[in-house]
């Protein structure tokens, strides 16, 4: 099987430049510096690369969303603000292949006609921002970084700046605020970050796998690329595989790839022989499956067709013997403390949903909670500026419609059938 | 043009609009918080949502912009479930302290819940996040950050209006609180402002806590006399009494603001008046009837012109006077006393402080308009004060509180000057203690008129309601004395004089009350 950023990932050298080039690394950047910026972009738009970040949305079309107007200078912004629980995919990129990202970055800043880049990484990712540092200061020693490119011209710097550990800094307009300095709250749009983006500028924001993709997809062509995956969703997934498998870990595995087979298969299968529960597949936002629903393609259509999505490819593997109160109610406990406070519906709703959700887990629960609980995610779902609303009521709702009897039996029986205690 | 239709209602709008802009067009009031049209679009209060066709989802109505053909419904049973969904959502934290909020009445909590809510509350009592109330954060606010839904206005005006960014938000979610930074209090001289948009009672005023409920207040025009800007301001009274004043907009003067000191301007009209006519005679101050005091005060002003010639009459007249007052005035000295020992005099507190935005330096609602009366101020104010100090003046008439920025003591020396003093005046003060004979006269909140700001533009005041006590309008007293020496005026009260000023005073020529309007006229436009 193909794999198109983890081939090298397990010789700790790679991260240094002299390995990664060794390798063939930044051949992609020479290339594309003797290619049109046009056709850098037609080549991603080929590949049907899809965003990585969780909205799936085409590399390629986003590009395009930057104003044809040339006069004001513009951004390209990497968000490496990996926060969705259960998330884990770009930490390994950013720790073991940093030059993949610096290419890829190189390219698109070049596709783009960007002079000024940014990568933002997560405040808690420490050694990966040291690792990034590092490796920035090879690609400029290297001449990869800063004027005339390789004797092309181009010039292009790139910054590492790190986050301060706050979720919502991973929402595009929320983390061009903070890197401005601002308080991390997400923008209302329009203006969309292509037009009115950081520092006033327009702005392309794109997640770090989807960058770390586009050396690959110049080497060798977008259609290849395209082939890998399925129909409108190209090339690989890094997907981070967490919970009770015996081989818990990031595997990269082409777009489409059963759902079963990846629990199964690739991370080895339930731990200690316990059977399967639920999935939650891709980051704690995206509804959870049952078993007898992850006989699914792990691509973003095919999610999206059983109502849930392949999101930041976080799967979550949930044994029997959870109990799934509770854990929706560490769910509730994380977005109600990670909600911004802008808008009203997700500033009261997150905490309300975590006091409800708190009290059937106790066994406080009182008859009709679980009604209110789906009627305050009717009134929070798609009524913010951002989606971390819709992110809290993704889980509850699908929590409650799927695993209903068990909110019933917390509140009827007025305790934790499994004994839980906070 | 685009065209759009709310509600099955089609309406017009010019380019740009938002929807909720649109809707006040056709009278379709959409609720909201956080939108103020004096700030910059936020769109996080969510109150404002409205179904527009092919939109997926609610729209913000305060920062969507209308789109040819665009049909909009706010009037759905989705639309109806979101707004009260979000009014749920901000008062699942609010103490509903309504009984003891200064807010209570014009309330945007109480009118939109009576509206759109009228929801029995569903939280938990004992889930409720408590928050710091009752902070002094500066300025003239108090700070009750339970009853804040978070709207952001306040930040934003002190970011986009006074550019001094005291507030900013803290922490997140549920416990997201506005505050200032530790020791960095406001710091701005418009503070007051704050109170005045923040739709809640988070930012009351301190002078205005506990005095009164709203209800009980009446509102009417006036015009801010602190200074030569002529802020428009709404004057709130019960009864005699004022309360408050709160800025009324006016775009070509002071948008929505105003400033701390002329806020305050009101305390003077309740406190300290003169409300009798009186006399200073060898027993000391005597209660004297209008009846007798009028035309002795109008008859010994022309006995001492008559004796010892015009030059040694005098008039000091006030650019805290309307307009109207002044141009009587004028007419008083110079047809009836044949007098030209005529000025304006000035009233300067403090340094004479200004800004580059609403506070002028000059303190007067009214220099200009006495200037372009025919009234001087400046040199022959300081003049006139020269030829009272040598003795030079027999018979004076001042208009107003103080003289100058003499201190009670050098008023007092100045004034034992002149045998016979008479004056026209709101309030005790320097002036008051030494005059022979004080007529009372209404203040700004008692009397109609027009004032003419530092930029030539006349606006209109109104009387709130009747003089207090047994004083008179500066009208009354300025025109029955000049009757008693034949003027033969025929005024009925301030409009008429006005058009007397626009038949005959050029800067003036062609204006009228009407064509002042809400929002005043500028000289020579």
């Amino acid at each position: 099987m193909e794999t198109i950023l983890t081939t090298h990932f397990a010789d700790d050298g790679y991260r240094r430049i002299d390995t990664y080039r060794r390798f063939g690394g930044y051949d992609a950047l020479r290339k594309a510096l003797s290619m049109t910026p046009e056709a850098i972009i037609d080549e991603v738009k080929k590949a049907n690369l899809r965003g990585r970040g969780g909205a799936g949305f085409p590399a390629g079309v986003k590009w395009g969303f930057l104003p044809k107007d040339l006069s004001r200078p513009r951004v390209l912004v990497v968000n490496a603000d990996e926060g969705e629980p259960g998330t884990f995919k770009d930490r390994v990129i950013m720790g073991r292949g940093p030059h993949l990202l610096i290419e890829g970055i190189a390219i698109a800043a070049f596709a783009l006609r960007v002079h000024l880049s940014y990568i933002y990484i997560r405040g808690e990712f420490v050694r990966e921002a040291k690792v990034l540092d590092e490796a920035v200061a090879e690609a400029y020693a290297a001449g990869f970084l800063g004027k005339d490119i390789l004797g092309s011209g181009f010039d292009l710097d790139l910054t590492v700046h790190r986050g301060a550990g706050a979720y919502i800094c991973g929402e595009e307009t929320s983390l061009i605020n903070s890197l401005e300095g601002k308080r991390g709250w997400p923008r209302l749009k329009p203006p969309f970050p292509a037009a009115v983006g950081a520092f006033g500028l327009p702005t392309i924001v794109n997640n770090v796998e989807t960058l770390a993709d586009v050396p690959w997809i110049v080497t060798h062509g977008g259609e290849k690329f395209a082939s890998i995956g399925v129909e409108k969703n190209g090339g690989t997934r890094l997907i981070g595989v967490s919970g009770a498998v015996n081989r818990p870990g990031v595997y990269e595995l082409p777009a489409g790839t059963n759902l079963k087979e990846i629990i199964y298969t690739h991370a080895g299968g339930m731990r200690d022989g316990k059977a399967l529960k639920a999935v939650i597949p891709g980051g704690s936002s995206t509804p959870v499956l049952r078993p007898d629903e992850i006989d699914v393609a792990y691509d973003i259509e095919s999610m999206a067709k059983i109502g849930t999505m392949a999101g930041s490819g976080g799967v979550i593997v949930i044994p029997e013997g959870t109990c799934m109160v509770r854990a929706l109610s560490v769910l509730m406990n994380f977005y109600a403390h990670e909600s911004c406070g802008q808008c009203t519906p997700c500033r009261e709703g997150t905490g309300w949903l975590k006091k409800i959700v708190g009290r059937i887990e106790a066994g406080k629960g009182r008859a009709g909670d679980v009604e209110l609980i789906l009627d305050l995610c009717d009134n929070m779902m798609g009524r913010t500026i951002c989606p971390l609303a819709d992110a809290a009521v993704m889980p509850a709702q699908s929590f409650i419609w799927k695993f209903r009897e068990e909110f019933d039996r917390h509140i009827g029986e007025q305790k934790c059938p499994y004994g839980n205690r906070f | 043009m685009p065209t759009l239709t709310i509600n099955g209602m089609t309406v017009d709008v010019p380019q740009g609009t938002t929807i909720l802009n649109a809707a006040k067009e056709i009278g379709v009031e959409i609720p909201h918080y956080c939108y103020h049209p004096k700030l910059s679009i936020a769109g996080n209060c969510r109150m404002c949502l409205v179904e527009v066709e092919k939109f997926p989802k609610l729209q913000t109505a305060c920062s969507t912009v209308v789109t040819d053909g665009m049909v909009v419904r706010t009037d759905t049973e989705k639309v109806r479930k979101a707004v009260t969904g979000v009014l749920e959502f901000i008062l699942i934290h609010h103490p509903i302290d309504c009984p003891i909020c200064d807010q209570a009445g014009e309330c945007g909590l109480q009118n939109y819940y009576m509206k759109f809510g009228l929801h029995k509350s569903r939280y938990a009592l004992e889930d409720k996040v408590h928050k710091k109330k009752v902070q002094d954060i500066g300025g003239q606010i108090v700070l009750d950050a339970e009853r804040c839904i978070l709207c952001s206005r306040c930040v934003r005006f002190l970011t986009e209006v006074t550019g001094t960014q005291e507030l900013h938000f803290f922490n997140r979610g549920d416990h997201s609180e506005i505050s200032i930074f530790p020791g960095k209090p406001l710091a701005n001289n418009y503070t007051g402002n704050l109170a005045d948009i923040c739709p809640v009672g988070a930012l009351t005023t301190k002078d205005f806590r506990f005095k009164c409920r709203v209800w009980f207040l009446k509102a009417f025009d006036s015009i801010c006399t602190g200074c030569s800007k002529g802020c428009n301001v709404d004057a709130y009274c019960k009864g005699d009494i004022l309360y408050r004043l709160k800025p009324r907009w006016n775009d070509a003067v002071n948008q929505a603001w105003m400033c701390d000191f002329g806020r305050l301007t009101y305390k003077a009209m309740n406190e300290a008046r003169l409300l009798t006519p009186f006399m200073r005679g060898e027993g000391g101050r005597k209660v004297a009837a209008w009846g007798s005091l009028l035309p002795d005060a109008a008859f010994r002003m022309q006995a001492a012109a008559e004796k010892g010639g015009p030059d040694r009459v005098a008039v000091i007249a006030s650019p805290q006077s309307s307009n109207e007052e002044l141009y009587l005035l004028r007419r008083f000295a110079v047809e009836l006393l044949g007098t030209k020992n005529l000025a304006f005099t000035h009233r300067v507190e403090g340094d004479g402080f200004s800004d580059d935005f609403l506070i002028q330096a000059d303190k007067n609602p009214n220099s200009r308009g006495a200037q372009l009366l025919g009234v001087p101020g400046g040199a022959a104010f300081d003049a006139l004060v020269s030829r009272i100090k040598a003795g030079g003046i027999d018979a004076l008439l001042v208009v107003g509180n103080v003289i100058g920025a003499l201190s009670e003591e050098e008023t007092a020396a100045l004034l034992a000057k002149v045998p016979f003093v008479v004056q026209v005046g709101t309030n005790e003060g320097p002036v008051s203690k030494a005059a022979t004979a004080v007529l009372p006269s209404a203040s700004v909140a008692e009397r109609g008129g027009t004032f003419t700001n530092h930029a030539g533009r006349v606006q209109r005041f109104r009387s709130g309601f009747p003089a207090r006590g047994k004083a008179k309008t500066p009208i009354e007293i300025l025109a029955s004395m000049g009757n008693r020496l034949g003027a033969g005026w025929n005024f009925a009260g301030e409009a008429s004089v006005f058009t007397a000023i626009a038949e005959t005073e050029a800067p003036f020529a062609g204006m009228s009350y009407d064509s002042i309007g809400m929002f005043g006229q500028e000289i020579g436009k």
